[in-house]
């Protein structure tokens, strides 16, 4: 039932996207030459794409190590458990607005603002971060055990000490899996925010595009297929490592 | 008590504190590192607050009048769009899911090669995507709509691919006992297991998709990102912001769709 | 130990008076309290679940907020207490719960030392560099706990039991001028109940303060307390020796007599 439904609507939605068999074959028929220009792909100018490919790195370290700190206090805000409605309200619908919007809209807003470069999007990626790690680690306060928590304060501890020693412990390790998960994520977005001029490869792979260099294209895509495949490997391996 | 007072504690052993002070460090390092070469231009960042405030006054109000004549319809393409990319999703990445599992394919060579296909599809940002498929088939919904596809294959296959390699034997092998030819055997015995399963996943990508179908048209792949584009290079920043509110409104709908539906059926 | 040998033995009587807790408008659990503890040894508190014991206990060292009263303690009261006040008295009153209450990713020792976490400064305690009078102390807790050699086990390993032991060493880490507990044995066997009641009846009297403990177990009352108070819906219904607590006062604190035969 559900199949035959999907597939009614597909065909609906085909016909009013004017996606037509027609245009189909013009596309694979383009496809091809399109695949065979990128094929070999070309190193040659591998100084501007190892640059671009450090650029995104950088953005996504900058952008996780600031990220990661602002969420830290955000997500305890957010905590409907610790903090009363009036703090943890405002805190979550700023949550909510930093991950309401995409990394790139975010990314062209903060062009306009700050220029062309870089720091656009480190700013465009830390608004991203904060959206996504600290609604998780709201909900991983929201999820500890309030009794660990009493005890703590019934030992007459100030209210860091009680964040420290009641609240953290229980959370750290699934906060580190949000980091290193963020991380990931971090990378895969530094690569694209380029594309509208916030830096990193995506900016070089929009240039090459532009000038139908595409077997420099195919470079740096697998460039960056390489790095992800790379980075998610990694990321698994600390988060199993923290379990 | 002087017997206590020889005791020493130290919270972690010094291999333990070794490998943690090398973990900070690679941190630090890599932040210095960043710091150090991403080009921060000082006159930039202390002009970002009164940019963003001009902006945001520019915004201010949204261009209401907008919304029926441009807006509208290019959402309506949107959601076209992520709804119609994620079937093509499913229809493609049921196959390279089943491949990917371990226990349904039992041979190597084919598991990674079809891990590497999702590993492919997933780290080529869909934006990425959207540009190499206006190459291929011209501006519009279709480079768009091909776009989330191919960005959602690997995000779908690999999930499920872990689902079915969760899915318990028992039923599997009276099935296989019983003589039941391998289509009746994935059909019978792991499809009912992921069922659910899958259908969360499909949900919850298609949530994601609607976000970034959003943002397609920034590169030509059409939906709501065009009349976006449009607007921001014509610096209408009151449409700008009509479109950001929109994209805003549909995101937290889509999210309440998703959740109340992922309610209903699993 | 290094307790109750001070030149002047501070009073370390606690007097609650006219103490009422709602927690709802018009519904309280504690209705009118008025009961002045011995300045050491152990006083039980006994009745049926529900009836504000936990309540009570919660009172003494502001976990709960009382609506009404007042609670006498080392010449405070710490009903009217807020903020930093409550806080710093809080450090004198140790406290044993009835689930252990550990943190459970922690450490024994950084369990234990938590106790000192009112006295040591924050950024001490976040970088575990506790002074070393209060390892030495920790450890000799420990010992006396007969939980030595696990100070750096992590509390989830413990045995339900051990996890009591630890608890017990926390709350006298603070030497404490009270010691509350919040029925400590509910979640433990009959064995380790005694030896549990036995700890924390030994190391109070060693230390020179008085217990105030909420208990289930009539029996374990009667043998460790030297005084028994009953509660029933809210109110103190008896109070004396354990050897005065008769069938006809049980069969008032909890209702019904069947279970008594």
């Amino acid at each position: 039932m559900a199949f035959a439904g999907l597939a009614v609507y597909a065909l609906y939605a085909a016909s009013t996207l004017d996606i037509t068999w027609a245009r189909l074959l013009v596309g694979l028929d383009e496809g091809s030459k399109f695949l065979g220009r990128m094929v070999p792909p070309n190193f040659q100018r591998w100084e501007l794409l190892v640059e671009g490919m450090v650029e995104s790195i950088q953005i996504a370290v900058l952008a996780s190590a600031v990220g990661l700190v602002l969420s830290l206090p955000v997500g305890l805000l957010a905590a409907r458990n610790l903090m009363p409605a009036w703090v943890s309200g405002p805190a979550r619908l700023f949550v909510a607005l930093c991950r309401s919007l995409h990394p790139v809209i975010v990314a062209i807003l903060f062009v306009k603002a700050i220029g062309f470069g870089a720091m656009a999007g480190v700013m465009a990626l830390v608004v991203a971060s904060v959206g996504f790690v600290s609604k998780l680690f709201a909900e991983a306060i929201e999820e500890i055990s309030l009794k660990q928590v009493e005890a703590v304060r019934a030992t007459g501890a100030p209210f860091f000490s009680v964040l420290f020693y009641g609240v953290l412990p229980q959370v750290l390790s699934r906060f580190v899996g949000f980091a290193v998960y963020q991380l990931d994520s971090n990378l895969r977005n530094s690569t694209m925010v380029g594309i509208v001029g916030a830096g990193g490869i995506g900016g070089t792979l929009f240039a090459a595009f532009k000038r139908f260099d595409y077997d420099f294209v195919a470079a740096i895509l697998i460039a960056i297929v390489a790095l992800i495949f790379v980075s998610e490997l990694i990321s698994g391996r600390v988060r199993k490592a923290f379990q | 008590m002087s017997a206590a007072l020889d005791r020493e504690w130290t919270r972690f052993t010094p291999a333990e504190r070794m490998a943690r002070f090398a973990v900070y460090l690679a941190c630090v390092v890599a932040i210095v590192w960043s710091i150090r070469t991403i080009e921060i231009i000082p006159e930039f960042l202390y002009d970002a607050p009164e940019q963003m405030a001009d902006l945001l006054t520019r915004m201010w109000p949204p261009d209401v009048e907008y919304y029926p004549t441009d807006i509208h319809s290019a959402l309506v393409e949107t959601l076209h769009i992520a709804t119609l990319g994620t079937i093509l999703t499913l229809v493609a990445a049921v196959p390279l899911g089943v491949l990917a599992a371990r226990n349904i394919v039992p041979w190597w060579p084919v598991n990674s090669a079809a891990q590497l296909l999702l590993v492919a599809s997933r780290s080529v940002n869909s934006l990425v995507w959207a540009l190499l498929f206006v190459a291929v088939f011209g501006p519009g919904a279709l480079a768009g709509t091909m776009a989330i596809a191919a960005r959602s294959i690997g995000f779908v296959g690999k999930l499920l691919a872990e689902a079915l390699e969760e899915t318990h034997n028992g039923p599997i092998e009276a099935l296989r006992a019983a003589g039941a030819p391998w289509g009746a055997i994935l059909l019978k015995g792991y499809w009912p297991q992921v069922q659910p399963a899958f259908w969360g996943i499909a949900l919850f990508r298609w949530d994601i998709n609607v976000r970034e179908s959003a943002i397609l048209g920034l590169v030509g792949a059409g939906g709501i990102g065009v009349a976006l584009d449009d607007a921001i290079n014509y610096f209408y920043w009151d449409r700008v912001a009509m479109v950001l509110v929109t994209v805003f409104a549909v995101v937290v709908i889509a999210e309440i769709l998703v959740t109340q539906i992922r309610k209903r059926i699993i | 130990m290094t307790e109750a040998t001070n030149a002047a033995t501070p009073d370390r009587t606690l007097a609650v008076r006219g103490l009422v807790k709602e927690y709802v408008r018009g519904k309280p659990v504690l209705r009118g309290i008025d009961i002045a503890f011995a300045p050491r040894g152990m006083t039980a508190i006994i009745g049926p679940s529900g009836t504000g014991k936990s309540t009570l206990i919660r009172c003494i060292n502001g976990l709960v907020r009382p609506t009404s009263g007042e609670i006498h303690f080392m010449g405070l009261d710490l009903a009217k207490l807020r903020g930093r006040d409550l806080r710093l008295a809080r450090r004198r009153v140790g406290m044993v719960f009835q689930e252990y209450n550990l943190v459970e990713r922690l450490t024994v020792m950084e369990n234990a030392l938590s106790g000192r976490l009112g006295y040591v400064p924050v950024w001490r305690a976040f970088l575990r560099k506790y002074p070393a009078e209060d390892v030495a102390r920790a450890f000799e807790l420990l010992d006396a706990v007969g939980l030595g050699d696990f100070a750096h086990r992590r509390a989830d390993a413990l045995s339900g039991g051990q996890r009591q032991r630890v608890g017990i060493a926390r709350a006298l880490m603070q030497n404490p001028d009270l010691l509350l507990a919040d029925e400590p044995t509910s979640s433990l066997d009959p064995k380790t109940s005694v030896e549990i009641m036995e700890l924390m009846d030994g190391l109070a009297a060693k230390a020179g303060i008085p217990v105030v403990v909420n208990i289930h177990n009539v029996e374990l009352a009667k043998r460790f307390a030297v005084r028994v108070i009953g509660m029933t819906g809210g109110r103190v219904v008896f109070d004396g020796k354990p050897d005065a607590l008769e069938p006809k006062h049980l069969s008032e604190i909890y209702g019904g007599e069947s279970w008594l035969t």
